[in-house]
């Protein structure tokens, strides 16, 4: 069974590329419908061997662990292609194919018009190769390759549209941002090579306890010395927290929405944000052992959890708020993280793979209908002309809000709860965050709710006479994403999170002992309904109706309220607008900056001191020197008498004297 | 059979031959001639790399191929030529890049267009004598011998500063290479043979070592180039025709970090051990302030020669890292890494760098400007040319997949086992190198269509696209497989490395 799933997975990763590269090199005179054909059927091929394989692996106890080639040999060291299928990679495969076969169905009728769509589909195909190679690699080396991959991929499709000046800024910001942790990704990805001698995953997470119980120190700054095995962690969490947009690299976000909204869907909801979660749950043998790292990745994750959901309340563009939505969710992820309830973050980015792919193709779908009009300002009172479009958009903002028994609600109690339980530094700030975080979710999505499908209609009438519901292949992929927001949670939450005979993960991620706080939430745990049931009775039930509560008193009833609130409350408002000032920063002190440094080091010291002084100056001194030297051969006899006399008399009076 | 051509006298003398029947076919009119001529000529160079290839042995690291002639025997110095596992890679680079140059220049050059094809050619020869020597004399001849036919390129075909940089080009250089003829005549004294195998058995003292490192320090880091001896290179570089910059980027660039491989490191290895500290910061202040400067620039040929230089910032840090990666862990294995990354970073910089000077050729001949303000949305009108373009700037800033990764992430693993901070300084071209490349890129190719010259340009014709395919296979091939061109020179750097931490005190 090992070598059918090691080849099927070949098939899974490649399939893609196949379906990448023909249309990609063709793309100037193949013809559209050709194009979706080759890239659809590629891709439905993968997503069905991936059910397969994941049948095999979670149902039937297959995995496996093998080589595809050997990518370079130097030295001691072997770097290689492989693939390594377990619970968790199964998981993430069916995931990312499931979201990745949607977007390309829903982009056939979303880039209808768009003449370049060919090369629209060859990037989604290349971005899921780049996915699939991330979540099957076996070592350190493939991971970073498909962590750049995917990377790239964003970059080209955020700047899809290169006319538009903020389409390529924000191409640009992505990747760059997204660089600045992969710089810590690459420092650990040496210091794992340095102290365990290989980059493949087996041998280094199995010699991670007799590693970690010898205490290995390390010394960064002379004079301290740090734990080996913290430091390798925190540089891991750098680079996830680029990929993951967690606070402070989570700028790149925001400004990702540029791009078409299935990538907004696919890419930044979905799938490749999702990498640093899955990436610190792949190393969780690794972070175990460092408490300090556990604590940071809990405090990082709640802290984005909150205050990036408060941003989410003041934007009036509909995708920005699923945007910052995305970036708060991404926050209770890596809580979970934090707080050694693996299961439940990988749990969490399951079922928002789901309900946040709705969201946005949901708002994509209210952006055609719109003409491209994405402010919530100029919408209202549409779900009267899209009902199907307010159904699914409902279900999603239900199932986001953590409102029993949608999908999220499991996912995220999940995670609320194992917060409650855990005992390291700085769960109690986090469970407070989580906890408010809550009813801030519920709000602003009520709020983009109530203000894009209810009231009054703000549109123009030339808008207004054209509003009707999106053709099926919008609607279809907003429908069969909604089974999954709705049922995927109740189907999933005993095998993910509290597994009795039967699980998901398995033995794929491990937790110590003494961080086991999902032990200690099942015992609460008496079935799915008792558990809905039991919700009515707990604090994050209560906080989530009252956000939803408050959006309706603010956006559905009383619609003046928020205006005077903005006003009364003026500074805080500004803050939010102003996004804390993170965007400010960084263009001042990073973009601005770094642009003078780099003007002036080239201006000053390299032109001025080390070329017209050193280099040019040595040639002019030469010329100098030789002019000066040529002079003084006049050739006059007398010349040469007064200088001889001279000499003399000085030759004199030093003699005499 | 093969042993008795000798093949490597052909590569030498092959396109010195084809150069001057370039030069017979006369003025302009013939053009097409000397362009045949060209083209033959590199052909039949980069067929005679085939059995130089398939001959070679990867399991020796004695000189192949050897061919030994005696030339002037009062003296020592011979015909002496052969090959290893370092420079049976880079003759093969130099021929390929050639061919390369040949066909770029089809249409591109237009006037006096024999004597240009004949340039490069005989620029090829000296280049092949260079890799091939290993008799000193010989080695300095062609290494003096193959600044010519580069200043008269420069000089001839160059922008409108030529005359400045091509002076400067070569008055650099060769005061440089001075003091490395004082540095050989020094050791043939003491070994009373010219022949380089022969310097690697000396016994010199502490000081005697030094002396010699700094000679050919001041040779070697000036062609590299190392900071602070580097402003030639963005001057000569803007200067030159296209296919000037890419012979320089991809090939004489290479030959100050493959003698510091073929002389300093064996010849002197307890200098090196002594002073690596030296070439470990300056290599650090290459990648760190060279990258930064290379943000800042407006002219895109200036600054893909700023990035080259932060590029070989990593082949002389992976050279120099050795003595200090040993020093920590005592295990000779543990260098290997590190100077591979810095030979497999020489060579895949030769076709990222190669190509990126090219695409500024392309568009240098459309609009006759290289300021990056001239340009914008030119992938409206060159499609094609900018999704090959994107390719060589993502190898540029060494994304996995492409050959300029796997140096760079070879070097950068390698340097943790020494220290943390080299790591991290070495570590930040990942975010400089992004910054400038890309950002060139989105000022150049993306946005609407900025001027009504933008608005004219056609894509590429087909000696244009042939060579950026060309050269797009091979990034593209050792991204993805580099263990085919690692095996070539195991054997070799292995016993590089063994000459290189010996002592030659006595």
């Amino acid at each position: 069974m090992t070598d059918v799933i090691h080849n099927l997975t070949i098939a899974i990763v490649f399939a893609p590329l196949l379906g990448c590269l023909l249309t990609g090199l063709w793309c100037r005179i193949m013809p559209t419908r050709m194009a979706h054909a080759i890239t659809i059927g590629l891709m439905s091929l993968s997503f069905l061997l991936s059910v397969y394989v994941a049948k095999l692996v979670l149902f039937d106890g297959g995995a496996s662990n093998s080589n595809l080639y050997t990518w370079l040999i130097s030295g001691s060291f072997q770097f290689h292609v492989g693939f390594l299928v377990d619970q968790l990679t199964a998981l993430m495969m069916v995931t990312v194919n499931f979201v990745s076969l949607a977007v390309h169905i829903y982009s056939v009728g979303y880039m209808e018009e768009d003449k370049g769509q060919v090369r629209f589909f060859s990037y989604i195909s290349g971005f899921t190769f780049a996915m699939l190679m991330l979540v099957t690699a076996n070592n350190f080396f493939q991971l970073f390759f498909g962590w750049e991959g995917v990377g790239l991929v964003s970059y080209l499709l955020i700047g899809f549209w290169f006319n538009r000046p903020a389409a390529n800024f924000g191409g640009l910001k992505a990747f760059l941002v997204n660089r600045v942790g992969d710089f810590g990704f690459i420092l650990a990805i040496a210091a794992v090579l340095n102290y365990f001698g290989t980059l493949d995953y087996v041998p280094v997470f199995s010699q991670m306890p007799q590693f970690a119980a010898s205490n290995p120190t390390m010394s960064i700054v002379s004079g301290t010395s740090s734990s080996v095995v913290s430091v390798i962690s925190i540089l891991l969490l750098i680079g996830a927290m680029g990929k993951s947009a967690q606070v402070p690299l989570h700028v790149w976000l925001p400004e990702s929405m540029e791009g078409p909204t299935p990538i907004s869907a696919l890419i930044h909801a979905a799938t490749m944000v999702t990498a640093g979660i899955f990436m610190i749950c792949r190393m969780s043998p690794i972070f175990e052992y460092s408490a300090t790292a556990l604590s940071l990745v809990l405090v990082i994750g709640a802290t984005g959890a909150l205050f990036t959901g408060f941003l989410a309340v003041v934007q009036h563009d509909i995708k920005r708020v699923v945007a910052y939505s995305t970036l708060s969710q991404l926050g209770y992820m890596m809580a979970a993280l934090g707080a050694s309830a693996y299961a439940a973050g990988m749990f969490h980015l399951i079922t928002h793979a789901a309900f946040k792919a709705l969201l946005f193709l949901a708002a994509g779908s209210v952006i055609v209908a719109m003409h491209h009009e994405q402010d919530m300002r100029q919408m209202g009172g549409l779900r009267k002309y899209m009902p199907i479009t307010y159904l699914t958009f409902f279900i999603g903002a239900l199932s986001l809000a953590a409102i029993p028994p949608f999908s999220g609600f499991f996912s995220k109690d999940g995670i609320i709860e194992a917060i409650h339980a855990a005992t390291i530094p700085g769960a109690g700030y986090a469970y407070i965050c989580v906890l408010i975080g809550s009813f801030v979710t519920a709000l602003y999505i009520f709020r983009a709710l109530f203000l894009t499908f209810h009231g009054e209609e703000r549109m123009d009438q030339h808008v207004r006479e054209h509003l009707h519901e999106t053709k099926a292949v919008i609607t279809g992929p907003l429908l069969a994403l909604a089974v999954p927001s709705i049922i995927l949670g109740g189907l999933m939450i005993r095998a993910m999170l509290y597994p009795t005979d039967f699980s998901l993960l398995g033995h794929s991620i491990t937790v110590l002992p003494q961080h086991d706080v999902l032990r200690i939430t099942a015992e609460e745990f008496h079935g799915v309904w008792q558990m809905v049931l039991h919700s009515v009775t707990t604090l994050p039930f209560w906080f989530a109706l009252s956000g939803i509560a408050v959006a309706w008193i603010c956006y559905g009833r009383f619609t003046t309220l928020p205006v005077w609130m903005a006003r009364r409350f003026s500074w805080i408002y500004r803050v939010l607008v102003m996004k804390y000032g993170f965007d400010d920063f960084n263009q001042l002190v990073f973009v601005r900056g770094g642009r003078r440094l780099a003007r002036w080091m080239y201006e000053v010291t390299d032109r001025e001191l080390i070329d017209d002084t050193l280099v040019n100056g040595s040639g002019r001194a030469i010329e100098w020197l030789s002019l000066t030297l040529r002079r003084l051969q006049t050739g006059y006899l007398y010349h040469y008498a007064f200088a001889m006399i001279l000499g003399l008399v000085v030759f004199l009076i030093w003699v005499i004297f | 059979m093969l042993a008795n051509i000798p093949l490597l006298s052909l590569l030498i003398w092959v396109p010195i031959v084809g150069g001057s029947l370039c030069l017979l076919t006369g003025g302009d009119e013939h053009a097409t001639r000397a362009r045949l001529i060209a083209l033959i000529t590199s052909l039949v160079c980069l067929g005679l790399c085939v059995p130089l290839y398939l001959g070679f042995d990867t399991n020796s690291y004695q000189m192949q191929f050897a061919e030994y002639v005696g030339w002037i025997p009062r003296y020592g110095i011979y015909y002496n030529l052969g090959v290893d596992g370092i420079s049976m890679p880079m003759i093969a680079l130099t021929t390929f890049t050639t061919l390369v140059v040949v066909i770029a220049a089809w249409y591109a050059i237009k006037t006096r267009v024999a004597q240009y094809m004949a340039a490069f050619l005989i620029m090829q020869g000296m280049m092949v004598g260079v890799f091939a020597a290993i008799d000193s004399i010989l080695f300095y001849i062609f290494w003096e011998g193959m600044l010519i036919p580069m200043y008269l390129c420069i000089g001839m075909w160059g922008g409108p500063n030529r005359t400045y940089a091509s002076i400067k080009f070569f008055l650099y250089t060769f005061l440089g290479s001075a003091l490395m003829l004082i540095a050989i005549l020094y050791m043939r004294f003491h070994s009373s043979s010219f022949a380089i195998l022969d310097f690697y058995q000396l016994k010199l003292t502490m000081n005697e070592q030094i002396f010699i490192f700094i000679a050919f320090l001041t040779a070697f880091a000036v062609k590299v180039p190392m900071w602070p001896v580097h402003t030639w290179l963005p001057d000569a570089h803007t200067e030159a025709p296209a296919g000037g910059s890419v012979v320089l980027a991809a090939l004489m660039l290479k030959m100050g970090v493959y003698g510091f491989l073929r002389f300093s490191m064996p010849i002197v290895p307890d200098a090196c051990q002594h002073l690596d500290w030296l070439m470990i910061v300056l290599s650090l202040i290459a990648i760190v302030y060279i990258g930064m400067v290379a943000i800042g620039q407006t002219d895109m040929k200036r600054l893909i020669a700023y990035s080259s230089i932060a590029h070989m910032g990593f082949a002389t840090l992976g050279c120099f890292m050795v003595y200090m990666i040993i020093a920590r862990t005592g295990n000779t294995k543990d260098a290997f890494l590190s100077l591979e990354g810095a030979m497999m970073q020489m060579i895949s910089h030769a076709f990222s760098t190669g190509a990126m000077f090219f695409g500024v050729g392309i568009l240098y001949d459309r609009l006759h400007s290289r300021l990056i303000s001239d340009y914008g949305g030119v992938a409206h009108r060159m499609p094609i040319f900018a999704a090959l373009f994107m390719l060589f700037a993502m190898s540029n800033v060494a994304l996995p997949g492409t050959s300029g990764f796997v140096g760079e992430f070879m070097i950068i693993l390698s340097t943790f086992k020494a220290s943390f901070w080299i790591t991290f300084f070495a570590a930040t071209t990942l975010v400089l190198g992004a910054s400038y490349t890309l950002w060139m890129y989105k000022r150049v190719f993306y946005g609407p269509v900025a001027n009504e010259g933008v608005a004219a340009l056609k894509d590429l014709c087909a000696p244009e696209l042939t060579v950026l395919v060309l050269l797009g296979i091979t990034v593209i091939f050792f991204g993805v497989y580099p263990d085919s061109l690692l095996n070539v020179f195991h054997t070799t750097i292995g016993h590089l490395l063994q000459l290189s931490l010996q002592t030659k005190l006595v």
